[in-house]
């Protein structure tokens, strides 16, 4: 086993979501001590913070959107810095929460709100409505131009023919102040990570519509992103610190280990909310290590291009294509760990639209799609 | 010549703000826009249309505008705090300073350098402020204690002021510890033995 000198220190950056379990555990359960890892944690107010101390070099590697890394990469919207993202740090852990007022005209199609494409139907119908009665388009909160969350939103509303840039507006919101604003009625719904959706239902402030995994293909929720210089200069450091990140994943999807997790992750330090509230939040679809929780693989990479690409943030062009795929590398985490990937590959669900996606033709995808920018 | 610029700065703290408008009036550049909370920011930064937008790195509501760059067809589309890729002295230092700047494409270098200068100073002037201010409260707070630490002292072993703080200093000095850390301990063990 390759180990770094005495104590490498790493520099990580967290946002304070369910998702950020396997670096939090990794740093408290001593998996990070034990491969020669300080991991020290830093608590981040913003996805635009994370990137940019990434790029000056002030965090080495941090808890990242899954789109993220690959949009730095491809220099979207901000200058282009070789990005690369090893394993996955989680995957599920999203949903779409509905105002009850929303949700109630939402029962009032007739529509199984319990299938994720008839609910998308029902919106339509809803949105159709409103829009014949001339009322306010409806909004939605997400999180971040390059996050799943946004992502899901469009693919779920498309789905049921309802265009999220013309028939709806997407507005971004800080995890935190979610909540508040579906209170405050300046969105109708939105979509975010644990344990956001599970405190609008706790505080009576909306009702969780649809767990996104119940219609997202495939894909991991948040990866670990670093710059690949980083990567490149310190080998064996990363290789002991994805050794002591699948040992953490491992141990925050042990059920049994689920309520210490949630005590230390109630941690003002961390997530700062009830300790209750983050275990309801990891009773859901949340999952660390098994089915594939752990892999960021480049078809994942190459569907999350394809998503935007598909939504107007970014052309579609070849070279693009490879450098999304280059981004993300299992073989780095596979060669940490002597070869073999646990957990599974992982399940895909069948497309929500009808439109498979090959990994191995995004234009032919991209051009299958009927509603895209 | 700075003067037709457009700033817009994004913060919640009055004072802070307060000192970087001035520092930008006194570069030159009078067109500055402040915006304390991010309620009307879109309506804002449309009626404004600036080509520099200032804002504290630990404002979460960063995300929301680079949403806003992203997406909008009615805002021109700055750019995160980067002038030019291999200029990471400048932007190590506004991340150090904590100051985060989007400024549209294509603006001349030096103009934004002046600014940038000018904003990474006096957000650095503010947080020496800050810090002066915490530590005039927390010798305040340690005043408090050792004040209460040495009436404890007299009350308990019949001794005057002076005698009281010198135990204290000298029990301070044999544990090497500060006088204040002696003093909490003293009125902490009072206040579980009454």
């Amino acid at each position: 086993m390759s180990r770094p000198e005495n104590q490498a220190i790493v520099r990580a950056g967290f946002i304070p979501l369910v998702d950020c379990a396997v670096l939090v555990v990794a740093r408290e359960k001593g998996f990070a001590a034990d491969h020669g890892i300080d991991l020290h944690l830093s608590k981040e107010v913003s996805w635009a913070n994370i990137r940019d101390r990434i790029n000056v070099g002030a965090l080495d590697v941090a808890h990242m959107l899954a789109g993220m890394p690959i949009a730095q990469s491809l220099g979207i919207n901000h200058i282009k810095i070789p990005m690369i993202a090893p394993m996955a740090l989680g995957i599920g852990g999203n949903a779409i929460t509905l105002s009850h007022a929303l949700h109630h005209e939402l029962e009032g199609t007739g529509e199984d709100l319990q299938a994720p494409l008839s609910a998308a139907h029902a919106l339509r119908k809803v949105v159709e409505k409103r829009r014949y009665e001339g009322k306010e388009p409806l909004s939605f909160g997400q999180v971040f131009p390059f996050s799943c969350h946004n992502y899901q939103l469009r693919y779920w509303m498309a789905a049921a023919g309802v265009d999220p840039d013309r028939d709806v507006r997407l507005v971004v919101i800080p995890p935190p102040f979610m909540v508040k604003s579906l209170e405050a009625g300046q969105v109708d719904g939105f979509c975010v990570g644990e344990p956001w959706n599970t405190l609008a239902v706790d505080q009576g402030v909306g009702v969780i519509l649809t767990q996104t995994s119940a219609f997202w293909p495939f894909g991991p929720e948040k990866v670990l992103g670093l710059q690949e210089a980083w990567a490149d200069a310190n080998p064996g450091t990363l290789h002991a610190l994805l050794q002591a990140l699948d040992q953490a994943a491992r141990w925050a999807d042990e059920v049994s280990n689920h309520s210490e997790l949630a005590q230390i992750l109630a941690r003002a330090e961390y997530l700062d909310v009830a300790a209750d509230v983050v275990l309801t939040a990891l009773k859901g679809d949340l999952k660390f290590y098994g089915g594939g929780a752990g892999r960021a693989d480049c078809p994942h990479a190459l569907w999350l291009y394809a998503q935007m690409v598909r939504w107007g943030q970014t052309p579609l062009s070849r070279g693009a294509e490879q450098v999304a795929c280059r981004t993300y590398r299992p073989d780095l985490l596979a060669s940490a760990l002597g070869g073999e990937l646990g957990g599974g590959p992982g399940e895909n669900l069948p497309p929500l639209d009808g439109t498979a996606f090959d990994a191995s033709d995004v234009p032919g995808y991209i051009a299958a799609l009927n509603i895209k920018k | 010549m700075a003067d037709n610029l457009k700033i817009l700065v994004i913060d919640e703290d009055p004072v802070r703000a307060a000192i970087l408008k001035e520092g930008l009036s006194d570069a030159g550049y009078l067109r500055v826009e402040w915006i304390p909370d991010t309620s009307s920011l879109y309506m804002r930064i449309t009626a404004l249309d600036p080509d520099v937008v200032l804002i504290g790195l630990e404002n979460p509501n960063r995300d929301v505008l680079e949403q806003m760059f992203q997406v909008s067809r009615e805002v021109k589309r700055p750019i995160a705090m980067f002038v030019d890729q291999s200029d990471t002295a400048m932007i190590t230092a506004s991340v150090d300073a904590g100051v985060s700047a989007y400024i549209v494409d294509g603006l001349k270098k030096e103009r934004i350098k002046s600014i940038l200068d000018m904003t990474i100073s006096r957000f650095n002037a503010f947080s020496r402020l800050q810090s002066e201010l915490d530590d005039t409260k927390s010798e305040l707070e340690e005043r408090k204690v050792i004040d209460r630490a040495k009436g404890i002292l007299m009350k308990q072993k019949g001794i005057g002021e002076q005698e009281a703080y010198a135990l204290l200093r000298r029990t301070a000095m044999n544990n090497k510890k500060k006088i204040s850390d002696i003093a909490v301990s003293v009125v902490t063990a009072a206040d579980l033995l009454s």
